[in-house]
């Protein structure tokens, strides 16, 4: 299993999370320091005009990054930037997915997504990975 | 209301990267891999320690920036990056600070949109620069009127 192999045009094998839980949110508020009530409590969330609680976008952004997690023998994640494009409740189907966009020496461009069940992407993001040894 | 503090810089803090915080964020984030966890694991990788998801720098300290008084709520996380020199190790001490990169305001959905870009900087031990990441933060009108009175 290596990135080393893959092709413009190729995909990183997909995850798919479990639904989306208070449980998730609540403890990862704990271990990112990020208390905002928006993210664990329905009434603070409808008093700051949300239809309730919402994930925190580092939340989902976090997972995108476990797409590359496998391969971090033979490089590192160089650059990560997204853009929080939706958002995402209790109870959501998100999949992560990765495709390579651009390949340049040890350089590779992934586009990643991270997308909601109705197919609406939440993120929209870039991953540059760096292979060791080029 | 942002444009005088534009470059304006906090004062370095420093963080040590803590094995059971990793621990605890990778599991947060769904990723309890054992090269976030497993010192065995990072030694048989030839890694000279563990390293840290690349996100876990959203953990740091950076310190505050004078006379930056953001509202608690109302506040809309619009974009992130980070960008590495290389992976982040379990054990390191790195010198965190953040910076207000520029401020921006333009018309959408919500009236006139402010967007503020703060740039938070980690460097090693030596002074050499190991992560950047950048915040983009979006104020609606209202909560910038809020804010004014």
């Amino acid at each position: 299993m290596s990135l080393r192999v893959k092709k413009p045009g190729d995909r990183l094998e997909s995850i798919t999370l479990p639904p989306v839980s208070r449980l998730d949110l609540i403890k990862y508020a704990g271990a990112s320091g990020d208390f905002n009530p928006i993210h664990t409590i329905d009434e603070a969330a409808e008093k700051a005009g949300l239809p309730g609680m919402i994930a925190h976008g580092m939340w989902t952004m976090g997972n995108l990054g476990k797409l590359f997690t496998p391969y971090v023998g033979e490089g590192f994640i160089e650059k990560f930037s997204v853009r929080f494009a939706g958002m995402v409740f209790p109870g959501d189907h998100l999949t992560l997915s990765a495709t390579l966009k651009e390949a340049q020496g040890a350089q590779q461009t992934y586009e990643a997504v991270a997308a909601n069940q109705d197919g609406a992407k939440v993120i929209k993001g870039e991953i540059v990975w760096r292979l060791y040894g080029e | 209301m942002f444009e005088e503090l534009i470059g304006k810089r906090s004062n370095p803090v420093r963080n040590t990267i803590e094995r059971g915080a990793v621990r605890k964020f990778a599991e947060a984030i769904g990723d309890p891999h054992p090269v976030f966890t497993d010192p065995a694991f990072a030694d048989e990788k030839g890694l000279k320690a563990n390293i840290a998801p690349p996100t876990f720098p959203v953990t740091f300290d950076y310190g505050k920036i004078e006379g930056l008084d953001l509202p608690k709520a109302g506040l809309i996380h619009g974009e992130q990056s980070f960008e590495y020199k290389r992976p982040l190790y379990v054990g390191e001490a790195l010198r965190c600070y953040r910076e207000i990169e520029k401020y921006q305001e333009r018309k959408g959905k919500l009236g006139q949109m402010g967007f503020l870009f703060i740039k938070s900087t980690a460097e090693d031990r030596n002074g050499e620069l190991v992560m950047t990441a950048t915040q983009t933060i979006i104020l609606s009108e209202t909560v910038r009127k809020g804010m004014k009175g």
